[in-house]
């Protein structure tokens, strides 16, 4: 049930991003969601791709320190309060966000939200439990 | 193994008697055949006769670069032209270079330091020698070279540069020694690494390394990633070259003086006092056997100290400390004294981090501000920006802690920050721009 997320270390610098974009353009690889998150600084690329190995591998190639983390994708249902009700059940179970971002294509319905939960077990049973739907994998990298 | 037994396990007394013996020669000959020693030593109200005693030579004036400058090119030499059969030159980044020159003699007394030091990394006729330092007017190369064939080991002349080519040539000649800077050797093993090498399993067992000051976890660094024992040796052009002193691989804690070639002395860099054994300061040498190009009391701006206990290898010349640093490459940041080398300490504490850094030096209005560039590798980036923060804080508190100086710290991409192939530049300081 989890999901595999590339991030990719940036100085604050112009053309920084589209380095990495034009690398993975030309290694052919489609970005599934992606978030940056910044400081004054240097930033941090988040990527769900549709090819974890390739994507890694042509930009280690570049030069770029990549990382590779687990975070899990939640279907969200589209209407008020929806974010709020997996908020609010990790919460009263004591999971803790690191952060989190939307993705870009839709399920069905639903939105799909990215976690990046460090107890991540922990929250895909609650989730689970719960009636969430935690997507696996496959499915999100094919969205 | 020692090279020249007879000399590099002289007892002390009979090592002093010989150096006074050799000053005397040294001083008397400068006195007469170079203007410059006979105007200054007049000006001191000193002349070669009033040295009676290894002690008396504080009262002999300091040699400072700038003599060298203020004499360029050949107003230094105590032989005529047709006696040097070499000159070699400094790079002379600031302004023109430095030049010395060395009688037949010289060369082969040159040699000779450079085979003892050979030796002294445990290297015999037997062992084939990469060297890696620059041929030319740089002194590294051709210092290297001649004492390698003295020793009788066999010498790949390879200088800096090409470096691909030498990585070839280290998997295809199977060296079992190499000499080269510390970076160049750690940038060697980066790229060996890119190109798909094991450079642990190279006939390499042991790196000849000096031409600028390094740290013990640089050390460390190289040892592991190419599976060698890695050697400090010391040396500069105005004195004779590499092989001035050198590391014992018995011992490898402080580089053997040379000292029946060389007077060591430490003094207060600001005072220009000699300080006692164990004090660190400024290293001062005299040469008392060079003949084309004899210098007294020069000051050599590195900063080490001396330490008189007797070493296990069973050379009784004093040892000198790794040179942690250069006063001149001693940064003042806000009224701290601060050496380049001290924060690479701090930051190869740090568990990942490569050992690439660069230090920008700034001034905001009127305050110095010191900047650490270091790369984020794989070992070390996350994702979460929390933990990269922590790592700069991480930085920025044990450098406060341990130098006592405030810097910022910015990470940077892998592999952005220039490697080098001679001696490493790793200081920008943008205040007098």
């Amino acid at each position: 049930m989890k999901v595999e997320q590339i991030s990719i270390f940036l100085e604050n610098k112009p053309g920084g991003l589209s380095g990495v974009t034009k690398v993975l353009k030309d290694g052919n690889i489609n970005i599934r969601a992606l978030s940056l998150a910044d400081t004054s600084d240097f930033g941090i690329l988040r990527l769900i791709v549709d090819d974890v190995n390739k994507a890694k591998q042509v930009l280690n190639e570049h030069g770029f320190a990549v990382g590779r983390t687990h975070v899990i994708a939640v279907e969200v249902p589209d209407r008020p309060g929806g974010l709020h009700s997996i908020l609010d059940r990790l919460t009263t179970e004591g999971i803790n966000v690191e952060y989190m971002y939307a993705f870009v294509e839709r399920s069905g319905e639903n939105a799909v939200i990215i976690f990046k939960i460090d107890a991540i077990d922990q929250a895909i049973e609650a989730l689970q439990k719960n009636g969430f739907n935690v997507l696996p994998g496959d499915k999100v990298y094919g969205l | 193994m020692i090279y020249n037994e007879d000399f590099e396990t002289l007892p002390r007394e009979v090592l002093e008697a010989l150096q006074l013996k050799r000053l005397k020669q040294v001083l008397d000959r400068v006195y007469h055949t170079v203007g410059f020693y006979h105007k200054k030593f007049e000006e001191a109200h000193v002349t070669p006769d009033d040295i009676q005693s290894l002690a008396d030579l504080g009262r002999l004036p300091f040699t400072v670069k700038q003599d060298l400058r203020d004499n360029y090119p050949f107003g230094l030499f105590s032989v005529p032209m047709s006696n040097i059969v070499r000159l070699h030159a400094s790079s002379g980044t600031t302004g023109k270079p430095t030049v010395v020159a060395y009688t037949k003699r010289d060369i082969e007394t040159w040699a000779e330091l450079m085979a003892r030091s050979f030796a002294a990394a445990g290297l015999t006729k037997n062992d084939i020698i990469h060297n890696a330092y620059g041929y030319g007017l740089f002194t590294g190369g051709l210092g290297a070279h001649y004492g390698a064939e003295k020793l009788g080991a066999s010498v790949i002349p390879m200088s800096g540069g090409s470096t691909k080519k030498q990585i070839m040539l280290l998997q295809d000649f199977g060296p079992t020694a190499i000499c080269c800077t510390p970076s160049y050797l750690l940038f060697l093993s980066e790229v060996g690494e890119e190109m798909g090498v094991d450079m642990r399993s190279l006939r390499l067992r042991v790196g000849i390394l000096g031409a600028e000051p390094w740290s013990e976890r640089i050390r460390q660094e190289i040892e592991k990633r190419l599976d060698i024992t890695a050697l400090d040796i010391y040396g500069l052009s105005e004195i004779m070259g590499p092989g001035v002193a050198m590391e014992c691989i018995e011992g490898r804690h402080g580089l053997h003086v040379f000292e029946d070639n060389f007077i060591v002395e430490v003094i207060d860099p600001a005072t220009g006092e000699v300080l006692p054994y164990g004090e660190k300061g400024e290293i001062v040498f005299t040469t008392l056997t060079k003949e084309a190009f004899p210098l007294i009391r020069y000051r050599t701006r590195d900063i080490s100290r001396l330490m008189p206990e007797v070493c296990k290898c069973g050379r009784t010349f004093v040892r000198m400390e790794r040179v942690s640093g250069r006063s001149d490459d001693m940064l003042i940041i806000r009224g701290v004294n601060v050496f380049p080398s001290q924060i690479e300490s701090v930051l190869m504490e740090i568990e990942g981090l490569e050992p690439h850094y660069q230090l920008i030096v700034d001034r905001e209005g009127s305050l110095d501000t010191l900047e650490v560039r270091v790369e984020v590798s794989e070992n070390i980036f996350s994702d979460e920006v929390r933990k990269l923060q922590n790592i700069e804080k991480r930085i920025v508190k044990d450098v406060k802690d341990i130098i006592g100086v405030s810097v910022k710290v910015k990470l940077v991409e892998p592999k952005s920050l220039q490697r080098f192939e001679g001696k490493a530049q790793r200081v920008i300081d943008k205040r007098n721009i």
